[in-house]
């Protein structure tokens, strides 16, 4: 069972009172325990079973604007003592920084509203185990599958936030996940896909036999590729990528690479970066979302930000420190973005393959070839070739390579966005881009 | 050395006794103790940015029958706590009937002294040094915009105990000194990054101002780079300088003969034992036995001292890499290659410092002899697909070469290959080998380990480089 709210309260306000008696002028306090459940399956039998409970606390301590923290699993109070010690004491050495403080007081969250983010619903591991049984069963229902590695995950969360400004809240989170790799074999090629389902409460989560036949179909179509000639060429990126897109466009607004000036997006506020009809938001109060929060890792509170508006920029992401150092107040995304989303463009899935009579369709990058300071990309990809709307045949060993600037301004998006994950994306089309190839 | 159960309510012998008790008709398994302190200080904008300090303290519960694997974890080590993971073992493993081995290999070899590095240096002298560096760039050159510098120091005490109370334990230190810069000239900017570690303290690296040599790396990579044109798109020559860019070599062959993909057959290799899939004279070796290397270990996460593993010898492929329950089902044995990040994992098949042994070819030769091509001499990082076989790795220094000679540095580019073919295309192995600086870090199934690599000069035949000129 996950500990309880009174638990973490308790555990949080004894550090913060220890912390002022050694010395701290401010400090702050985070307690998760987090208790997961996952069954394995491979080849339609059991495979592994793992259970962890994770129970750890991190503490932050300031001595006017010097600033410590510590972390540990253990939370043992003789254990507490020696590291709140150890911790005040690094404090005292480290050099201060002007911009080092707790949040603003009035932007700490006053509510904390009910998002629909835990299910009480307890998975018995044969339930678990059922479920797997039916997901493999579809999955592996063809000869071409070689392989199939399916894995049900149940995990609940529960934390404190605490300060010593008297902000002390949390709540408890689920997540119900199920995941399914297949590979399969022809007398060329052997290939791997996936397919995947993750939700806050368990009824919600995708069915076993659609999600089995998903990763047999998505692994059986990429059978036999193709490597293609070098060239410029329109590409579109499956929803599961063009999600990375915004993750990078998330990175690159960050305050943080914003006041370091590491970012290509530095000083572009209140500039058109993307095309007129995008408009991208961050969204954190959405019911059952799988990026909802009530306020951000400081405790500050959490507002809907539209980031982009007509394709102009018009926030960064900013927390506490490097808000102080832009001389910006912080709006709660200290950690990151929440459910992070592009709205739907105004052409459908169809329309968007049939615009162009050549194009390559992507459905999986590898490697890190994302540069935030440069705005350079170049990854290796696996697709397909797409001609007068049809998939014609499966693509790889191939790179595709451009520069975020570029990239951005010729976007154009498909009107099918669903809330899959945390960041969401339509189906996406961008113009300009380099293959490489043979 | 950790007293696991110094301050718990759990003797020694109840531990022993549960352990023997729930594995007794398992096969295998083991409970793993972990204590790990680790420190990170991290210098930023002209300011401390960050002194932090971490204590893990946790077990993990392993229970193994055939195929199966049952694992459970906790941070608190206690009497309820490990009976409960009992039951959770148990109840996954209704019905086993197997017999536990008990053999495991044993050796007094230490690869790495036991210190702890966080205390061999104080907090003043390690921020005077980054303050230093800070200062140091800065002042070297006028485009310096930012640095970036901090240090990793750890100390990971694991205790593995078995069935019958068998008790095998190590203490690993670890640090990483990075520095990351960042130059701004006429709009443009660039960044290079460098850095050094290993198994000792931080001063072994970094006397004598050694410290002074890193910067000047992380700055001379953000030079060269300031001054690079558009990276060639498409099939060319490739020469590959020697230590650092045989991620190559982790990423082609070495995730592909990890033992769990190809006793599961997913790896492209899993058919090719035996084989021979690469050109003569490249030979490589997966060792965990090198001197305070960071793949180094004395003995893996399940007790197994390391060794230093034959992969590919003169062209033929020789064994995969194995932890017991692969080397079980396998019908070999571990070769020590049993690792997991920390106790909240299970063991897999991992590499450890994976190198390409030297030829007798000269980089001078290699380069001589491509019309066009490039030469890459550093790196980010790479990715593979074991399935498919195909791989990818980042270059963060590269040179364009035409008609035999080095030309204009290029802009970094993701280059992809074909794990299975691209070692015969290797056509000269330099007598150059080197080791990497100690900062590489392996990710598989969510779990990060410290790893090394080590190669000579190479020259491959093709290779597609993925730049935007066409």
């Amino acid at each position: 069972m996950v500990k309880d709210q009174e638990f973490l309260k308790e555990k949080a306000l004894y550090c913060l009172i220890l912390a002022k008696k050694f010395g701290a002028t401010d400090s702050s306090v985070v307690v998760k325990n987090s208790v997961s459940e996952t069954v394995n399956f491979r080849n339609r039998k059991l495979d592994e079973s793992n259970r962890s409970d994770d129970l750890g606390i991190s503490i932050t301590t300031y001595i006017g604007k010097k600033k410590s923290s510590i972390s540990s699993s253990n939370l043992i109070n003789d254990n507490l003592n020696i590291l709140i010690e150890k911790c005040i004491e690094t404090t005292k050495n480290t050099p201060q920084d002007e911009f080092n403080s707790l949040p603003d007081k009035d932007l700490l969250a006053k509510e904390v509203k009910d998002l629909e983010l835990y299910d009480d619903t307890h998975i018995e591991n044969d339930q678990k185990i059922n479920y797997l049984k039916r997901l493999e069963a579809a999955a592996s229902d063809n000869k071409k599958i070689i392989n199939t590695e399916s894995n049900f995950t149940q995990n609940k969360s529960n934390f404190v936030l605490a300060n010593s400004q008297g902000f002390s809240d949390g709540y408890k989170t689920s997540s119900f996940t199920a995941s399914s790799v297949a590979v399969a074999k022809d007398e060329k090629s052997m290939e791997r896909d996936y397919e995947y389902s993750s939700k806050c409460f368990f009824k919600d989560l995708d069915d076993a036999d659609k999600l089995g036949k998903l990763a047999a179909n998505q692994t059986i179509r990429k059978l036999s590729p193709k490597k293609i000639g070098s060239e410029k060429i329109a590409i579109i990126f499956d929803k599961r990528i063009a999600r990375g897109m915004l993750s990078n466009f998330a990175s690159a607004i960050n305050s943080s690479v914003i006041s370091r000036g590491t970012s290509f997006l530095k000083d572009k506020i209140n500039q058109k970066i993307f095309p007129d009809k995008i408009n991208i938001f961050d969204k954190p109060d959405m019911l059952k979302g799988l990026g909802s929060r009530n306020f951000d890792s400081e405790g500050v509170k959490t507002d809907t930000l539209k980031l982009v508006d007509q394709g102009i920029l018009k926030h960064y992401l900013i927390d506490t420190y490097n808000g102080k150092k832009l001389n910006l107040k912080s709006n709660g995304r200290c950690g990151g973005t929440s459910n992070l989303y592009f709205e739907n463009g105004n052409i459908n899935f169809k329309d968007l393959l049939n615009s162009h009579s050549k194009s390559l369709y992507i459905t999986e990058t590898i490697g890190h070839g994302s540069n935030i300071v440069t705005g350079d990309y170049s990854v290796g990809a696996t697709g397909f070739l797409i001609e007068n709307g049809e998939f014609k045949y499966p693509i790889n060993e191939i790179t595709i390579a451009g520069n975020f600037k570029n990239m951005f301004q010729n976007i154009t998006l498909a009107n099918d966005l669903e809330f899959k994950y945390a960041t969401n994306s339509p189906t996406m089309l961008i113009e300009g881009m380099v293959v490489a190839g043979k | 050395m950790s007293n696991f159960f110094e301050k718990s309510d759990l003797s020694r012998s109840e531990a022993e006794n549960i352990i023997s008790e729930t594995l007794q008709k398992c096969d295998d398994g083991e409970l793993y103790l972990e204590n790990s302190k680790s420190e990170s200080i991290l210098l930023d904008d002209n300011k401390i940015k960050n002194s932090s300090y971490s204590s893990d303290l946790g077990f993990g519960f392993r229970a193994v029958s055939d195929e199966v694997v049952a694992y459970s974890h906790s941070n608190e080590i206690s009497k309820n706590s490990l009976k409960q993971s009992s039951e959770n073992l148990k109840s996954t493993l209704k019905s086993v009937k197997g017999t536990y081995n008990h053999e495991i290999p044993k050796s007094n070899k230490k690869y790495y002294d036991n210190i702890n590095p966080i205390e061999q240096k104080s907090l003043n002298e390690k921020i005077k040094i980054l303050n230093n560096v800070n200062n140091y760039l800065r002042s070297k050159d006028d485009n310096v915009k930012q640095v970036t510098a901090n240090f990793l120091g750890e100390q990971k005490s694991v205790e593995i105990i078995r069935s019958g109370g068998e008790t095998l334990s190590d203490v690993r230190p670890l640090i990483r000194f990075n520095v990351s810069v960042m130059l701004e000239k006429n709009g443009r900017k660039e960044t290079g990054v460098f850095g050094v570690g290993g198994r000792q303290s931080y001063d072994s690296y970094l006397k004598d101002d050694n410290w002074k040599s890193v910067c000047d790396e992380a700055l001379r990579i953000a030079s060269v780079n300031l001054d690079s044109k558009p990276a060639p798109a498409g099939e060319m020559k490739v020469v590959l300088g020697p230590g650092w860019p045989a991620i190559l070599i982790h990423e082609a062959v070495g995730h592909g003969l990890e033992g769990d993909f190809n006793r599961k057959k997913t790896s492209a290799f899993h058919n090719l034992m035996g084989q021979k899939i690469a050109s003569d004279g490249v030979t490589i070796v997966d060792d965990g036995t090198i001197d305070n290397r960071r793949g180094s270990l004395t003995i893996d996460d399940e007790g197994t001292p390391t060794e230093k593993t034959v992969l590919i010898e003169n062209g033929i492929l020789k064994n995969f890499m194995q932890d017991r329950l692969n080397a079980r089902l396998m019908k070999t044995k571990s070769t020590g290659s049993g690792r997991r990040e920390n106790y909240r994992h299970i063991v897999l098949p991992r590499m450890r410092n994976t190198m390409m042994l030297s030829g007798n070819q000269s980089q001078e030769e290699m380069i001589k002899s491509v019309d066009k091509g490039i030469f890459a001499v550093s790196f980010g990082g790479g990715q593979v697909d074991i399935t498919s076989g195909k791989f990818v790795f980042n270059c963060t220094e590269a040179y364009e070469i035409v008609n035999g000679k080095i030309g204009s540095p290029i802009k970094g580019a993701t280059l992809i290959g074909d794990g299975p073919s691209i070692l015969k295309e290797v056509s000269m192995v330099g007598n150059d080998m080197m080791m990497d600086p100690g900062i590489g870090t392996c990710g598989k199934a969510g779990q990060g380990v410290p790893v090394g690599v080590a190669q000579p000069s190479i020259l491959i035949n093709k290779m597609t480089v993925g730049g935007t000129k066409l």
